[in-house]
């Protein structure tokens, strides 16, 4: 899974937790939590899909390093079996 | 002799919904008096009468939406009284005194120019048989109850068939389980202004530190895949649900017959929805739970709120609140009671804060935990008390 397919799952993901967020002008940048409104909750069923959708378990003590779609590739990448 | 008309209030208003009758055929009223309760769109409205005399005639039941200007009753000297209810009560009354001579009904009307004769039959929705518990249920969930079927005595709808409707099919506007914000928007301030006007709230907050329960919960995560993990939310609902076990004069309905506690604690969950508005569904039987089933609970109650798919006994089931604005929103809440609960606990948002421990201070996890109480039921040495409960059980997570 490329970088790209890899994207285009997390806002999948995404867009079932706040469908209200619009995948098309999305800013990889912006933090999801104060950009997006994502609370502790959404971002806990975003881990949990993301573990099921490509297997990296990301554990508790690196999330909190991961704000934005951005940060979750550079993480995800590295570690999805190819 | 007067007519009393469904009043304009506010130069936007077209027409109001008449939700209760709080006059009988055969009451004796006095000018200023409140008679009945309008819903706007600002909400439920107290409408007093403007003369004073005998309640000769109801002509519209409650439920009904009817333009400005639409005669609602008749106050007389109360020798035109009609003998004939439509409504039939589900609890007997006391008969209304004193009790004129029982005349045919007077149609038509001496003539007021005011409402042609007739209008009983031609404003309105056709009457609905329904209890006045359902009816109140209904009115609370927003529910329509021409969308149910009753029950009860000669299809009757009762308060079961009004809890067991399912939400998507009864919702107020059935556009397909559309979600109308508008309609949340009034729902939510009827049952707000409702509270405010009857339920005489009193304020608490405690600031509970959260060290013991913040490693706790870090070290049951640490092992754990994300869709097994806890969420300090899980922590506050069952500690809430535990200190409701032992203050039971906070978890129950307040109706027109008083306090009934509920041996049930049904724990709410207000849920912010982000597509405007909120709701607060109930995970029943919230203090048998063990926290991760609590927290399958609350992860499943969240999903199915935001994509409009709860059940009426979870949206009305609910015997307290718990309301949480996380961890962008603000140190301390005071919610707003829900009724008929009567009471709602507020939690605010996690932060690192500066405690005394022991004699020195301490940069500690800490959150302010609220409670919004019915002065009506208990009083605040009680609150006090259920307060620092849920923080004495916070202090031990590992037997939550």
């Amino acid at each position: 899974m490329n970088r790209d397919e890899l994207r285009a799952v997390i806002l999948e993901e995404l867009s079932c937790i706040a469908p209200d967020i619009d995948s098309d002008t999305l800013d990889d940048q912006a933090r999801l939590r104060d950009e997006y409104d994502l609370d502790s909750m959404d971002a806990l069923n975003l881990l949990a899909a993301l573990h099921k959708r490509v297997g990296v378990n990301i554990p508790e003590a690196d999330y909190a390093r991961m704000h934005s779609v951005s940060q979750l590739l550079d993480y995800l990448e590295p570690r999805v079996a190819r | 002799m007067s007519e009393f008309l469904m009043p304009s209030l506010g130069a936007d208003m077209e027409a109001g919904t008449l939700i209760e009758w709080q006059v009988q055929p055969g009451d004796r009223v006095d000018k200023g008096q409140v008679i009945a309760v309008v819903e706007t769109s600002k909400g439920a409205i107290d409408v007093e009468v403007f003369e004073g005399g005998v309640v000769e005639e109801l002509y519209v039941d409650p439920d009904t939406k009817v333009p400005v200007g639409t005669p609602l009753a008749r106050i007389g000297s109360g020798e035109q009284m009609v003998m004939e209810r439509s409504e039939p009560e589900s609890e007997p009354e006391p008969e209304p005194e004193p009790k004129p001579e029982p005349k045919p009904v007077p149609e038509p009307r001496p003539s007021t120019g005011k409402a042609p004769p007739g209008i009983r039959r031609t404003v309105g929705t056709p009457r609905m048989r329904a209890s006045p518990a359902a009816r109140r249920r209904a009115r609370e969930r927003g529910i329509d109850l021409a969308a149910l079927t009753g029950s009860g005595p000669d299809g009757a709808i009762i308060l079961k068939d009004v809890e067991d409707a399912p939400f998507r099919e009864a919702e107020r506007k059935p556009a397909a389980g559309e979600f109308d914000p508008d309609a949340m928007r009034e729902a939510i301030a009827a049952a707000m202004t409702r509270s405010k006007r009857e339920i005489p709230h009193y304020y608490l907050a405690n600031t509970v530190d959260l060290h013991v329960a913040e490693a706790w919960l870090e070290d049951y995560n640490r092992d754990q895949p994300p869709e097994s993990r806890l969420l300090m939310a899980a922590l506050f609902m069952k500690a809430a649900a535990r200190a409701l076990e032992r203050y039971p004069a906070l978890n129950g309905h307040y109706t027109g017959t008083g306090f009934t506690p509920s041996e049930q604690i049904n724990l709410g969950m207000a849920i912010h929805l982000r597509a405007g508005g909120l709701v607060a569904p109930a995970v029943l039987d919230a203090a048998t739970l063990s926290l991760p089933e609590l927290m399958l609970r609350l992860q499943d109650l969240v999903k199915r709120a935001r994509s409009r798919g709860l059940r009426a006994s979870e949206i009305g089931g609910a015997t307290a609140t718990v309301t949480a604005l996380g961890g962008r929103g603000v140190d301390t809440v005071f919610g707003v009671i829900h009724p008929p609960q009567v009471a709602m606990i507020g939690v605010g948002r996690v932060r690192p804060r500066p405690l005394v421990v022991g004699d020195a201070l301490a940069i500690r996890p800490a959150v302010d935990v609220s409670l919004a109480a019915d002065h009506r039921v208990c009083d605040g040495h009680m609150g006090a008390l259920f307060l620092n409960e849920i923080d004495s059980q916070l202090q031990q997570p590992e037997a939550l």
